[in-house]
């Protein structure tokens, strides 16, 4: 098994350099490395939560800084130490109601295998319940009570329902912690390679027969969606703007027409003149900003804002790994990134130019290449999550369900 | 104030800075926004050499040179023969007329051409003719006519005194007459051209209209009128082929109010009604071929010259429009250029060139047709047994047909066009073949120079007030007059930026771009996707455009709509620089209904590493299309002030401006 800090390291080069593409990949590829980071973490008897969150802070640190634009990583950092916190929390209760309720825990499964996948599907859940009692200001119960061992993270009782340990001795306390964070792990992970299937299901719902969807951008989000559609045999045509330098749209469209959907490819400049005959257009986000904002590909702030002039619903596609529990400040330049100019001019044709300024000290000649484009809640018309449709005011509420309110400053 | 002036008082655009406000000088009434500028001896006057084809044509008339030069940004109500001060100036042997004398010298001039004139109108001078125009549109309306362009109508007031004005001005009686016969042909023309049925329809009518006029004609000029009646009439099948501009209007517009007509009309206001109606169906702009229309596509291949194939995977959202596979029909024709019959081989040049996009840009296109129609006009001879004027119509007409062909026609070609045939029609019968070729050549001469080249230098005085230390300019794809605006405004020594927003797949921006950067401005480049992410940092919008409709909507290269809209959203002001022949009466609500459509492979061909076999396998893909729109349509709510050469207005002026204008610079 390599050594942690150097897979870290490489990921951190990648990440550095631009090497993996596309929000989904990178969740994914962060998300396997926390899991090994904390596989091979060793946790000492007492505190293991915060020995394990630990180490997970440092390597997200690392990570997020190699790429802060990659918002995704972040994300995913946050929903892993938000996982480890979790399950800390669930097992202190459980203890304390395995004290309380002895006779009860008794006759409950005792292989861990058993508890792990039981575990594994009810960790959405208790996510869920956890997450909530993040913004409630602790019970009356817990600050009497208090928790030797989390008393940072505030809880309720309630969620001690659904946890059935009996365990009372530490060190099968660590164990078990261990394993059950990389449970939750594991679900994350299954949960970001689903969200596509999820998000698509919902496809039916939305788009309509004879409908003509706009989208730009290549994201694979829009492409399950659009396909999941003309499965159920709905017959609509697609406009993609083919998203100059970049050309993502050429790649989308490839696949769509590969797909056998009606695909039309227009210039980016065009899209103001084609929205008017569009009834909804359907784009996949970078990420999704706790105000409802959308950083998306460069040229969507466009588009939304000619969506809204005709009236036509902005749709963003985001998994929950795209969620950002951020508040953007200027996010058109502070989460963006320049690349390079050469996309756009080429260096040979204006070289003679370029040396002109050379004289003059500052140069004459500026190319503005950004990747991303920041749309504001304003222009969104909805969201569509894995877990359903929102408006962009409750993406707060939703976002609060995923993080645990420690960690957004990391 | 006269109450009739109410609808010419112009909102004044209020965003642009005060201290260019206007300076007023009560003597002339001025639209919107004008500047006063005094240009010192030592500043460069704005020249022309950089843009393009435009090189080669020096302006005859500097701007310096006129009296009045100085004093620009004259939009006067009383409309003004020329429309430009300086013009005006040297046209007439009076400095700056008074506007009444201009209204009796007008009346005295053109009168006739419209039957009838208002006297009360003459002799008010200066006031518009908007009440009358309600009044005639009554009357119109009584006699079953739906359209009504009260611009037109006004003039043509139907029971204005006939008589009063030929009395003014006994020499021009004939000519005026033979215009009105000859304006009736060419209606007749396009009715028989819609089919048999419908030209013995008006064959009474035509009579009736002949008789109407027989009384002031002399024996002479009648038998000239018959001789040329007959020989449209001959032509009439073969020109009903040529002439394609005319003919989608046919099915559309023209049968309603010709049944319509007849029934209402009474014996009396019969006649007066047909010259009426006749008067402004020739006012009101053709429609546009629509190309989902079999029947017409099928008649306009038979007779075309350019031999297109029609592209196999067409939009359908744009079957109206011509979609045609590229690149195949050029060297086909640049083979035939020496086996010519019918088209002149300057126009068949200019038609070449168009099609290969060798010229771009609307000034530039416009101009090289014109130059061509010059050169032909020169060449030309009138074939023994034919009159002059319905022979070149017919030839300009052909050559048109052609040119669309080639690419379609900007709406600024089509508005020259009209000028041209205004000025043929128009031409005295007694002039001899030498002297009329003579004379439309200088016409079209000075149509380029008056609407183009000077409107040009015009816009760019006025603009340059616009433009302050320390701003930073955007711009997008490349207009010419944008151009010779920045340049002039660095050349006096204005501190600024620029923006250059620019889009595939022409990528014109890019020719702005360099030819600013090696001038010595600062330039900043980028595509038009990234539009929103640089304009929080621009103070001002900059766009050109191909046309302007009267409700304001701008018509230019595709992505102006984006680049304005952005714009407004961050609340930066848009000002578009537009000469003002390419105004146009059309309205034009969304990009769809009217537009271009340019080659889909240049769209297809993307500089993608692993793209190389996407056009290949996706080209016979049923479900592929690409779609290369040339134009859009920015709504008038995105633009803060339109700078012509008539002044700064608002959007909402157009139509004054259309008004008021273009039936001088029709009957120039």
């Amino acid at each position: 098994m390599p050594d942690v800090q150097s897979t870290v390291l490489e990921f951190v080069n990648k990440l550095r350099k631009r090497k993996i593409e596309g929000s989904q990949a990178t969740a994914k590829c962060t998300v396997e490395l926390l899991r090994s980071v904390i596989s091979q973490q060793r946790v000492p008897h007492s505190n293991q939560a915060s020995a394990l969150i630990d180490a997970v802070k440092a390597v997200g640190e690392q990570l997020v800084a190699a790429n802060p634009v990659e918002l995704a990583v972040g994300n995913v950092v946050r929903r892993v130490l938000h996982i480890i916190r979790e399950e800390d929390l669930s097992l202190a209760t459980a203890a304390m109601a395995g004290l309380d309720l002895l006779d009860a825990s008794d006759d409950d499964g005792e292989d861990d295998n058993c508890k792990g996948v039981g575990y594994s599907a009810m960790s959405a859940a208790v996510a869920a319940a956890a997450a909530r009692s993040t913004l409630r200001p602790p019970s009356l119960q817990t600050l009497l009570e208090g928790t030797p061992e989390s008393a940072a993270v505030p809880y309720t009782s309630s969620s001690g329902a659904d946890s059935e340990s009996k365990t009372a001795d530490k060190s099968s306390i660590t164990r078990k912690l261990k394993h059950d964070v990389i449970e939750g792990v594991n679900h994350l992970i299954l949960e970001i390679s689903g969200c596509h299937e999820q998000i698509a299901e919902q496809a039916i719902e939305h788009i309509h027969q004879n409908e003509v969807i706009l989208t730009l951008g290549s994201s694979r989000t829009v492409l399950e969606f659009l396909c999941a559609a003309k499965e159920k045999k709905r017959s609509f045509r697609v406009f993609v703007a083919e998203g100059a330098p970049r050309y993502q749209g050429h790649l989308l469209a490839k696949e769509l027409v590969a797909r056998g959907l009606q695909t039309t490819v227009i210039t980016d400049s065009a899209v103001f003149a084609m929205i008017s005959r569009v009834n909804m257009v359907i784009i996949g986000a970078h990420a999704v900003m706790a105000n409802g904002g959308v950083i998306g590909p460069v040229g969507v702030n466009m588009a939304a804002l000619a969506a809204k002039k005709h009236a036509v619903p902005f749709v963003v596609l985001a998994g929950s790994h795209k969620l950002c529990p951020l508040y953007p400040h200027n996010p058109e330049v502070l989460l963006n990134e320049l690349r390079s100019p050469s996309e756009l001019l080429d260096f040979g044709e204006f070289s003679d130019c370029l040396d002109f300024g050379a004289g003059s000290g500052s140069p004459l000649l500026q190319v503005v290449n950004p990747t991303f484009d920041y749309v504001p809640p304003s222009l969104v018309s909805l969201f569509i999550t894995d877990t359903g449709g929102h408006n962009p005011s409750y993406m707060y509420r939703l976002i609060a369900d995923y993080y645990s309110a420690d960690d957004l400053v990391m | 104030m006269d109450p009739r002036r109410g609808p010419l008082a112009v909102p004044k655009v209020r965003r642009v800075d005060a201290a260019a406000g206007p300076l007023a000088v009560p003597k002339v009434r001025r639209v919107g926004f004008f500047t006063s500028i005094e240009p010192s001896p030592e500043t460069p006057r704005p020249n022309r050499s950089l843009s393009g084809p435009a090189e080669a044509i020096t302006s005859s008339s500097p701007l310096s040179d006129s009296p009045s030069g100085q004093f620009i940004s004259p939009v006067q109500i009383p409309p003004s023969r020329h429309h430009s001060d300086n013009l005006a100036s040297r046209a007439a042997p009076v400095p700056v007329p008074g506007p009444s004398a201009f209204r009796r010298q007008l009346a005295n001039d053109r009168t006739l051409h419209v039957g009838s004139y208002n006297p009360v109108d003459s002799l008010l001078g200066t006031s518009p003719p908007s009440s009358n125009g309600e009044v005639s549109e009554d009357s119109g309306s009584l006699f079953g006519f739906q359209r009504s362009d009260s611009a037109k109508l006004s003039a043509s007031f139907p029971n204005g005194g006939f008589d009063m004005t030929v009395a003014v001005r006994a020499p021009g009686e004939s000519e005026a007459k033979v215009a009105t016969a000859s304006t009736s042909d060419g209606r007749k023309k396009n009715v028989e051209a819609s089919g048999e049925s419908e030209s013995v329809a008006t064959k009474p009518r035509k009579e009736k209209e002949t008789k109407s006029l027989k009384e002031k004609t002399s024996k002479a000029e009648r038998r000239a009128i018959q001789e040329a009646q007959r020989a449209a009439k001959g032509e009439g099948s073969k020109r009903a082929g040529e002439s394609s501009r005319p003919k989608p209007s046919k099915p559309a517009k023209q049968p309603p109010p010709k049944k319509e007509a007849p029934q209402v009309t009474s014996s009396v206001s019969e006649k007066r009604a047909v010259s009426v109606e006749k008067e402004r169906r020739m006012d009101v702009p053709q429609t546009q071929m629509q190309y989902d229309d079999k029947s017409r596509v099928d008649k306009a291949k038979r007779r075309s010259v350019v031999e297109q194939t029609e592209s196999k995977n067409k939009v359908e959202l744009f079957l109206h429009l011509p979609q045609y596979e590229r690149g195949n029909q050029l060297p086909n024709l640049s083979s035939n250029i020496f086996t010519l019959d019918t088209i002149h081989h300057a126009v068949y040049k200019v038609g070449l060139q168009h099609l290969a996009g060798d010229i771009a840009g609307d000034n530039a296109r416009c101009i090289a047709m014109l130059h061509a129609f010059q050169e032909a006009i020169n060449d030309y001879t009138t074939p023994p047994m034919k009159d002059l004027t319905m022979d070149l119509t017919a030839k300009i007409n052909g050559y048109v047909s052609f040119l669309i062909e080639c690419r379609p026609l900007s709406m600024s070609m089509g508005n020259a066009i009209r000028f041209l045939k205004n000025q043929i029609r128009k031409l005295p019968v007694d002039l001899s073949e030498p002297e009329a070729k003579a004379s439309l050549c200088s016409e079209i001469g000075r149509f380029i120079d008056e609407k183009i080249l000077l409107a040009d230098k015009v816009i760019v005085q006025h603009a340059v007030t616009k433009i302050r230390d320390g701003e930073v300019l955007l711009t997008y794809g490349f207009s010419c007059v944008v151009e010779m605006i920045l340049l002039y405004a660095h050349e006096i020594g204005r501190k600024f930026r620029v923006v250059i927003v620019d889009s595939r797949p022409n990528l014109e921006g890019q020719k702005l771009l360099r030819r600013l950067v090696t001038r010595g401005l600062d330039c900043t480049y980028t595509h038009i996707n990234a539009v929103s992410y640089i304009m929080g940092e621009v103070t001002r919008v900059f766009l050109g455009a191909s046309s302007i409709f009267s409700n304001g909507t701008l018509y230019s290269k595709v992505g102006t709509a984006c680049v304005a809209m952005v714009a407004n959203a961050f609340s930066v002001p848009v000002i578009v620089c537009c000469e003002a022949y390419k105004f146009h009466e059309r309205v034009l609500l969304d990009s769809i209904c009217s537009n271009e459509l340019g080659d889909p492979d240049a769209i297809a061909n993307v500089p993608l590493r692993n793209n190389k076999k996407h056009s290949k396998t996706m080209d016979n893909n049923k479900n592929l299309q690409f779609l290369n729109l040339m134009y859009d349509s920015t709504p008038a709510e995105y633009i803060s002030m339109i700078v012509t050469d008539y002044g700064m207005i608002p959007p909402t002026s157009i139509p004054v401006i259309v008004r008021e204008y273009r039936r001088e610079d029709l009957l120039l």
